[in-house]
């Protein structure tokens, strides 16, 4: 056993990276949610955003438009979801498996002419002054932009769902559509802003995986990351800092399995490696152990579709 | 009106009965079953000729055929096949097929839409290649990398460990800080092969050197391929082997500087740096002659392990950035593998119990290569079950 040769600081920056993409999808996730809307949707929204990101980041030679690209494309993405389960009345649950089925072709579609290319870096914010301290310099002042971004997001989900009118508004839809909209509040104006933002997040996270993590374009390179954000929205009961802790955890142990094994610890792979499932179940199950108040969290119109005419 | 609340329950329902086992592949699963249905309505309708139209041969690929490594050479055989053939052979596949039940469900629809022939390109569709073949005895299966046969049922895998001893040695030549990694997928022997070639290798260059191995338990997940690379290189690695199929782990590779081999595929877009060479699977002769075997009805079940001296594997190129006498050693290396002249498991060699396996001289049998469930000497580490 040699744990000498994993360093904490490059442990850590590895750790923050690795959940990213899953932090950005389940907080996009966890505001159609409250809005009302179950949109399983989130594998594919994230790989359109991972192709489309990566293609305008080539073109144009700059992350920042990759990143905006991503946003907006998987947003149209989900829009169409949108469209589709809200105006049409579509089943939700159909058309987001749909939505998967289709993001996941056609972003190999897309991308056609994009694998092997190399994209342009895009580099670690490195704060000033900051990033120069001790440990806590590279760790906390020295990540990609997408990581504070990320931080933010949650931040200004739990602000937004908590202290806002429109978020008060958005919670009201998700628990009781009728009683919203008798109350003249727009819930298919509601439903579809909460749906276009959980594309963009999620699309965000798509990019990060193409542009940052791993940086190339591969066909199916979520490899079910959105399958895993999804969960961790529900596991977390809805709420936003335990949804950036499943994030964590489970993109935490990911990473810290595999340094582990690299370091040659004596633990066996396949507790290894089933760990950062067990461990995330683990910890937000036994969190939210207490069923009345979990359940009372679940959006009450979760997946029912609305029709104003009742 | 009561609001009926199902959506809520029958999420809560489908994400809480996996407990016991793996969330995300659990997750998939469950949500997934009505996914499975739309797939396979989804498939491309393929056309029912038989008897005297077209041979029609079907491969079923466990990944996409863009990963740029494993799949994406099976395909080139396929589009090998095309060429070769023309008219006379209409081919289908089916990409990112699970191995397990589904991967029964995309060959039997294949041999029920008029299939000939069916190459299953994983070792994990061993079992259900057997399973299908049985319901369908005049359909001709050929099964990459597993070891159970049937009349109907080849076998075919190529000597992949020749080529991880030529990346050994250049591994050992070229690592500063005597610490090479090897990401690995599954522990079968076909990985468990690659990385005692690698290792055996390497230490004959290089006395010093360590290997650290990690288990993804994937065939193709970018995102862990590149995690997985990216924690060997922080723990101190320098030259990075894979076992899985995507490219991740290349570009991984060029981020931090350090030196990786292009798997399955050339992967030649990383040359000369980080890819300094690469092991190239060659499927396409073979895929070839065994639809021509059909064609000729001369098709009968074999077990095929061929290696670089036939051409099934191939070393690519390697790149200047390796010095020159390096390179000149392992050509001739490469070499002596093909004209039979050297095996890349020759005695003397210790299993990692420090018993003794092959004595002076003495080459491995093919039988306990392709049983192979152990490490040999100075592999630190356990093979997990």
């Amino acid at each position: 056993m040699d744990l000498g040769s994993i360093n904490p600081v490059l442990l850590i920056s590895a750790l923050l990276l690795a959940s990213t993409p899953i932090l950005l999808a389940a907080m996009g996730e966890l505001v159609v949610e409250k809005s009302g809307v179950l949109n399983l949707g989130v594998e594919g929204m994230m790989i359109v955003g991972a192709v489309s990101g990566f293609m305008a980041a080539v073109e144009s030679g700059s992350p920042a438009l990759g990143f905006l690209a991503a946003a907006a494309a998987a947003a149209v993405l989900a829009l169409l979801f949108g469209v589709l389960t809200q105006v049409l009345l579509s089943n939700q649950v159909a058309t987001g498996l749909g939505l998967t089925l289709f993001g996941l072709g056609i972003s190999s579609l897309m991308g056609q002419g994009y694998v092997g290319i190399r994209p342009p870096a895009s580099p670690r914010l490195d704060l000033p002054v900051l990033s120069e301290l001790p440990v806590v310099g590279p760790v906390l002042f020295s990540q990609h932009a997408l990581v504070y971004l990320s931080l933010a997001a949650v931040a200004g989900v739990w602000w937004y769902l908590r202290s806002t009118r429109s978020g008060l508004i958005l919670r009201a839809v998700g628990e009781s559509h009728e009683a919203a909209h008798a109350l003249g509040y727009s819930v298919l104006g509601t439903r579809l802003a909460a749906i276009a933002f959980g594309g963009a997040l999620a699309g965000l996270g798509g990019a990060c995986l193409s542009l940052v993590i791993v940086p190339q374009w591969t066909e199916g390179m979520t490899a079910g990351r959105g399958w895993i954000a999804l969960a961790i929205v529900v596991f977390g009961s809805w709420r936003a800092w335990r949804v950036l802790l499943g994030a964590y955890l489970f993109g935490g142990v990911s990473v810290l399995q595999l340094n582990l094994q690299a370091a040659g610890i004596a633990i066996p792979v396949e507790l290894l490696s089933m760990s950062p499932y067990l461990i995330t179940i683990l910890v937000l199950v036994i969190i939210s152990s207490d069923k009345r108040r979990a359940q009372a969290n679940a959006p009450n119109s979760l997946g029912r579709t609305f029709h104003a005419s009742g | 009106m009561r609001p009926t609340r199902w959506g809520a329950r029958s999420t809560l329902r489908a994400e809480r009965s996996p407990c016991n086992s793996k969330l995300g592949e659990n997750m998939t699963k469950t949500l997934l079953l009505a996914a499975a249905a739309a797939m396979s309505m989804g498939l491309p309708a393929f056309g029912d000729s038989h008897g005297d139209g077209p041979v029609k041969a079907g491969f079923v690929y466990v990944g996409p055929i863009g990963d740029g490594g494993w799949t994406y050479e099976h395909h080139q055989g396929l589009l090998a096949v095309e060429e070769h053939f023309g008219d006379k052979v209409e081919t289908v596949y089916q990409e990112s097929v699970p191995e397990g039940a589904d991967a029964e469900r995309a060959m039997t629809q294949m041999a029920l839409q008029g299939a000939d022939i069916i190459f299953t390109t994983s070792f994990g569709y061993m079992d259900p290649t057997i399973n299908v073949a049985a319901n369908f005895p005049d359909v001709k299966f050929e099964h990459a990398t597993g070891y159970k046969r049937a009349d109907n049922v080849s076998t075919y895998s190529a000597r992949f460990y020749e080529g991880r001893a030529v990346q050994g040695h250049i591994a050992g030549k070229m690592t500063k800080t005597n610490k090479i990694g090897y990401i690995a997928s599954f522990p079968i022997p076909e990985v468990i092969r690659g990385i005692n070639s690698a290792y055996i290798h390497a230490k004959k260059a290089n006395p010093d050197v360590e290997m650290s191995v990690i288990w993804v338990y994937t065939w193709f997940d970018p995102p862990k391929e590149a995690d997985a690379a990216k924690a060997l290189i922080d723990n101190g690695v320098d030259v990075v082997l894979q076992h899985t199929d995507s490219t991740a782990p290349q570009a991984a590779a060029a981020e931090a500087g350090v030196i990786s081999f292009g798997q399955a595929s050339d992967m030649s877009e990383y040359a000369p740096l980080p890819r300094v060479s690469s092991i190239i699977d060659n499927w396409a002769p073979y895929y070839i002659a065994r639809v021509q075997a059909v064609m000729d009805g001369t098709w009968e079940s074999v077990d095929i392990w061929d290696g670089i001296g036939p051409g099934m594997v191939e070393i690519g190129e390697i790149s200047d950035a390796v010095p020159a006498d390096v390179k000149a050693e392992a050509e001739a290396l490469r070499d002596a593998i093909a004209s039979g002249e050297y095996h890349a498991f020759t005695g003397p060699l210790n299993k990692q119990d420090g018993s003794p396996w092959l004595a002076e001289g003495e080459t491995a049998d093919d039988g306990t290569l392709l049983g192979m469930n152990f490490y040999v000497e100075g592999i630190t580490g356990e093979i997990p079950n």
